[in-house]
């Protein structure tokens, strides 16, 4: 994770196209000034950023379903819940479904596990968007391909 | 069988927190009732999931934007309706 630059997936773990999941890894910076805030001599990894982990994880996971078309943009959050502290250096492993594939938009379930227990866990809706750039949709490649997400199929079709 | 006016209704009330007496068929769920796109979306899933369906929300969009089609054909809750219907049938046929 880098947090200050708001990267927060390092790694995908494994992507189901037929399934329509997506399991990534991410592990809490040891190190932050985000940690000078929240909370000084105290530091955790502030929730609504295990929100938003739980958010890119299943971008990432529909930007791949959507074969880089389509951006998703994040319109709600339900049913947030944070069930533990996290704390710097924590390895997390963070999943995403597809629940719902809707008309430009798609709802996902998506958690945060670290040492098998589950840490938070969320419902997401995300507006789905042609991208308003080529520029930004080849950033956004050359995201998916530093996370791995590119499969050779992507790769081929980019 | 509730009818699938009453069905939208129904669901729009529940989503969107308006007392239900006052959705009618004739109601635009955006003039109207002041229904944001936002919680369109939510009305979607949910009309989605009752019926089986996946409402063409986009292309709607599209015929609007274009001036091929006007909001009131699809947003007025009769009409709707009637999309509605035609989208059962034609995953039924």
């Amino acid at each position: 994770m880098r947090l200050e630059y708001f990267l927060l997936v390092d790694r995908v773990i494994n992507l189901d196209l037929a399934a329509r999941t997506i399991n990534c890894e991410a592990t809490v910076p040891t190190e932050s000034t985000i940690f000078e805030g929240h909370f000084p001599g105290f530091p955790l990894m502030p929730g609504v950023l295990l929100i938003e982990t739980m958010a890119q994880t299943s971008g990432w996971l529909l930007v791949a379903i959507n074969k880089f078309e389509r951006m998703p943009f994040l319109a709600s959050v339900r049913e947030a819940k944070l069930r533990t502290f996290v704390r710097p250096g924590q390895r997390l492993t963070v999943e995403a479904k597809v629940t719902h594939d809707g008309s430009g938009f798609a709802m996902t379930e998506a958690s945060i596990s670290c040492d098998g227990r589950l840490v938070s866990n969320a419902t997401l809706t995300f507006r789905l968007v042609r991208f308003p750039s080529p520029e930004f949709a080849a950033e956004m490649r050359k995201r998916a391909e530093a996370v791995g997400l590119l499969t050779d199929e992507a790769r081929a079709d980019g | 069988m509730s009818s699938t006016f009453d069905t939208i209704a129904n669901i729009i009330a529940e989503t969107c927190d308006i007392p239900r007496d006052t959705i009618t068929p004739e109601s635009h769920a955006i003039n109207d009732l002041g229904i944001d796109s936002l919680d369109f979306l939510d009305i979607a899933f949910a009309i989605d999931k009752a019926f089986g369906i996946k409402m063409p929300l986009e292309q709607w969009t599209q015929e609007v934007n274009d001036g091929k089609a006007t909001t009131d054909q699809y947003f007025v809750l009769k009409n709707l309706s009637a999309r509605i219907d035609e989208l059962v049938a034609a995953k039924s046929a």
